[in-house]
């Protein structure tokens, strides 16, 4: 079965191994977990996270069910990428010195990235946009030297005025 | 009015209904201890191996349907119950582990037989907690009896730093459980219901797989109903033997790797399936591309997260199986499917799975059969694993709801006498009998002790071939017969029972069998016998790992049949 890439929104408890239990869940089943981004969110003492997962969509049923089964996981719900807007943020420190320097800030203008600082032989740049995106950028900037790339991981939420994660449907 | 920690575990284990504890004390769950004896209400049993207790426990849980309470101290006490943990995991049984852990300063420091049990057992409960203040104890001992028993039941632990145990709070029972993330499906989706009843009702060669889940939600009246208005044939799992009468006409036995041929034919043959309360598992579908090749799949599981997971499903339905069937009941019409039995029928007779040969010898299966006979299968049947479970699967005919402990989903050689123990002392009016094997008895022989101790008057038939006999039976099939590391020389159990203070003997002819067994049977308290069997023994029928399930090898000499199992309608 093809495999595609799947995003899943989970609102957990914050709680102490959460993120242990869940972690463990992954490894045990096998399941190939391409990123996984947690932070407060709307609700008081629940956390949210976004997973994206590559595999089959019977694979990645198999994930949100199994998710859903850790008690302390209050709701998944997979994302429909058409009607979502993702975003990811990436912190890139790129090798530059005064001949490249200008060069470099030609290509983060275009991205509409920012430079957040700036030493005599690197440049660290901040991009927030899809994973193409960040992806570009970063093959253009390779070319410089990349000195070291750090990426949050994808952001999703659902287009329009309901919430990402609608209490789901009796099974 | 405060209470320290101990208290308001033992107050709230009584909340609950608990009446037996399985355990071993230490250093780290001494204050708990300590409070016991105040709350005379609460038996507690000592095991010989913190694995018996967490086996004793489920033994207990199975037999009563309530569920089974152990403890153990930290470090290697909690180690110890891990097996057993997993055990209950994989079998649904609802179990509650209280482990005592270092005192809270010493968390994460390495102490003295600080282990991290809430890490190692993650991924073998359904939950787990560590208490870090005796104010949220008696919220936690709720949420995990709750837990533990509805929705598919599992194993909770909860584990308890010393000085918890003596820390002073007020003491409230919940009332209510306030858990968001956790909602079990019970009723089965309307418009599900009708898809499958439809599939029922115009269904051809219909074939009823039912699992323990059967057991677990009680359906066993829903289940028969089921079969018996639309003429369905019922095969079950291991774990669902006893949730349909093996008597019953409509009854064609156990499907899976030592299933009854004509079971598999029939999952073969079906061209609908309708799997209640079973997940899949690999023995009992053998090669999943050769699952019911013909069939549409109706699955009816309280798990949303079985639907789907091992086969391809057409109608899944979500919910407990009682709830569900009840709901399909209404829906069913009354069918005959006279070919489709006349079929099953010749695949009985021409393929006998459960004859026992004439050969002069002492066999297993007809050790197992007389046992039934003997008890008349009022018996709940606790077994080890390998053959002696298989063949206690196979000879023993399950007339009785839930009479039938085993060790499925883990397979756990030593299972066998701890569970027996905690099933006598849960249902102390029903006769247990432990069919064991001489390998199995072994791995913890010790609970002989707590057997003599709580007079828990367990019978134990241990088939003794003198091998770790289901692997030698792979070693004669699959690798030449090099049988590496299988014969074991076993002790002289008669002996070690009676130093046990068990009373014991041993038979080696046929002729002594029944005679064995009613003396056992006549004993009040313990008993074992030692049957010394043919130890070449195989178990028929078997599907080779690999194979698609009708692809049976069946036991390779025929001689005159000595017993039917039943005689053939
Ligand atoms: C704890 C554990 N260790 C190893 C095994 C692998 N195993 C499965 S069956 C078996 C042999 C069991 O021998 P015995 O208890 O004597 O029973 P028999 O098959 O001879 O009836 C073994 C070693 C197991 N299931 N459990």
């Amino acid at each position: 079965m093809a495999t595609t890439q799947h995003t899943l929104v989970a609102l957990v408890e914050d709680k102490p191994g959460v993120l242990n239990r869940m972690a463990s869940l992954f490894r045990r089943r096998g399941f190939n977990i391409d990123s996984i981004a947690v932070g407060h969110c709307e609700v008081p003492h629940l956390s949210r996270m976004t997973i994206v997962v590559n595999g089959s969509t019977t694979v990645v049923e198999q994930v949100r069910k199994q998710l859903d089964k850790i008690i302390d996981v209050i709701r998944v719900s997979e994302i429909n990428a058409e009607d979502a807007v993702n975003r990811e943020l990436a912190l890139i420190k790129v090798k530059a010195n005064s001949t490249t320097r200008s060069e470099i800030m030609q290509i983060v203008d275009i991205f509409r990235a920012n430079i957040i600082d700036v030493s005599a032989d690197s440049l660290t740049v901040e991009v927030t946009g899809d994973e193409d995106k960040i992806d570009s950028l970063y093959d253009l900037l390779r070319a410089f030297g990349i000195k070291e790339l750090a990426r949050t991981g994808r952001l999703a939420m659902a287009r329009g005025g309901s919430n990402s994660l609608r209490p789901e449907k009796e099974s | 009015m405060k209470m320290t920690g101990g208290q308001i575990i033992c107050e709230s284990l009584q909340k609950e209904g608990v009446d037996v504890i399985f355990g071993i004390l230490g250093g780290a769950i001494l204050p708990l201890y300590d409070t016991l004896p105040q709350y005379p209400k609460l038996h507690h049993v000592l095991t010989r191996h913190e694995q018996g207790a967490a086996h004793a426990a489920e033994g207990y849980a199975r037999a009563t349907g309530k569920v089974g309470v152990c403890f153990a101290t930290s470090g290697p006490g909690a180690t110890n119950l891990v097996t057993g943990i997993a055990n209950a995991y994989l079998d649904s049984s609802p179990m509650v582990a209280i482990t005592g852990q270092v005192a809270r300063p010493f968390i994460g420091k390495d102490a003295f037989q600080e282990v991290d049990i809430t890490g190692i057992t993650l991924p073998i409960t359904k939950h787990n907690y560590l208490v870090l203040e005796a104010g949220s104890l008696a919220k936690t001992v709720k949420e995990a009896f709750y837990l533990a028993r509805t929705g598919r039941p599992g194993p909770v632990l909860i584990d308890v730093p010393k000085d918890v145990f003596v820390e002073e709070t007020e003491f409230h029972y919940p009332t209510k459980i306030d858990l968001p993330g956790y909602k079990p499906t019970l009723k089965g989706h309307p418009s599900q219901i009708k898809k499958a009843a439809k599939l029922i009702n115009e269904a051809k060669h219909p074939l009823i797989i039912a699992g323990r889940g059967v057991i677990i939600s009680g359906a066993y009246a829903e289940l028969k109903q089921l079969a018996e208005t639309a003429q369905i044939p019922v095969v079950t799992t291991l774990l669902g033997i006893s949730c349909f009468s093996e008597n019953h006409i409509l009854s064609f036995g156990m499907l899976g790797m030592h299933g009854m041929a004509h079971a598999n034919m029939a999952v073969n043959a079906a061209d609908l399936v309708i799997a209640v309360g079973m997940r899949f598992d690999d023995r009992a579908t053998s090669r999943v591309s050769g699952f019911a090749p013909n069939a549409r799949i109706i699955h009816i599981d309280i798990d949303p997260a079985e639907i789907g997971k091992n086969v391809r499903v057409d109608v899944p339905i979500v919910g407990d199986v009682k709830v569900v069937l009840n709901e399909l009941n209404k829906l069913i019409t009354p069918a005959q499917h006279v070919d489709w039995f006349k079929q099953l029928d010749d695949w009985r007779k021409e393929h006998p799975s459960t004859e026992i040969r004439d050969s002069g010898k002492l066999l297993p299966q007809f050790v197992v059969r007389q046992i039934y006979e003997a008890t008349g299968g009022e018996a709940t049947v606790v077994t080890g694993v390998g053959q002696n479970q298989m063949w206690a699967a196979q000879y023993y005919c399950y007339n009785k709801p839930n009479t039938l402990i085993s060790s499925g989903g883990l397979g756990t050689m030593g299972f066998g006498l701890p569970a027996a123990i905690g099933a006598k002392i849960g249902s102390p009016n029903t006769p247990v009998w432990c069919i064991d094997g001489d390998g199995s008895f072994q791995m913890n022989i010790q609970e002989l002790a707590t057997a003599a101790q709580e007079r828990a008057a367990v019978k134990i038939a241990i088939l003794n071939n003198g091998f770790l006999g289901m692997v030698r039976q792979w070693q004669e099939l699959f690798y030449e017969k090099r049988y590496v590391a299988t014969p074991l020389s076993g002790p002289d159990f008669v002996k070690v029972a009676e130093a046990y203070g068990i009373s014991a003997i041993r038979v080696k002819r046929t002729e002594e069998v029944v005679p064995a067994i009613e003396r056992a049977i006549a004993e009040p308290g313990p008993f074992l016998i030692d049957f010394v069997v043919e130890p070449e023994e195989n178990v028929y029928p078997m599907v080779a790992p690999g194979a698609a399930l009708h692809e049976i090898i069946e036991a390779p000499v025929k001689e005159v049949a000595m017993w039917q199992r039943r005689s053939t309608p």
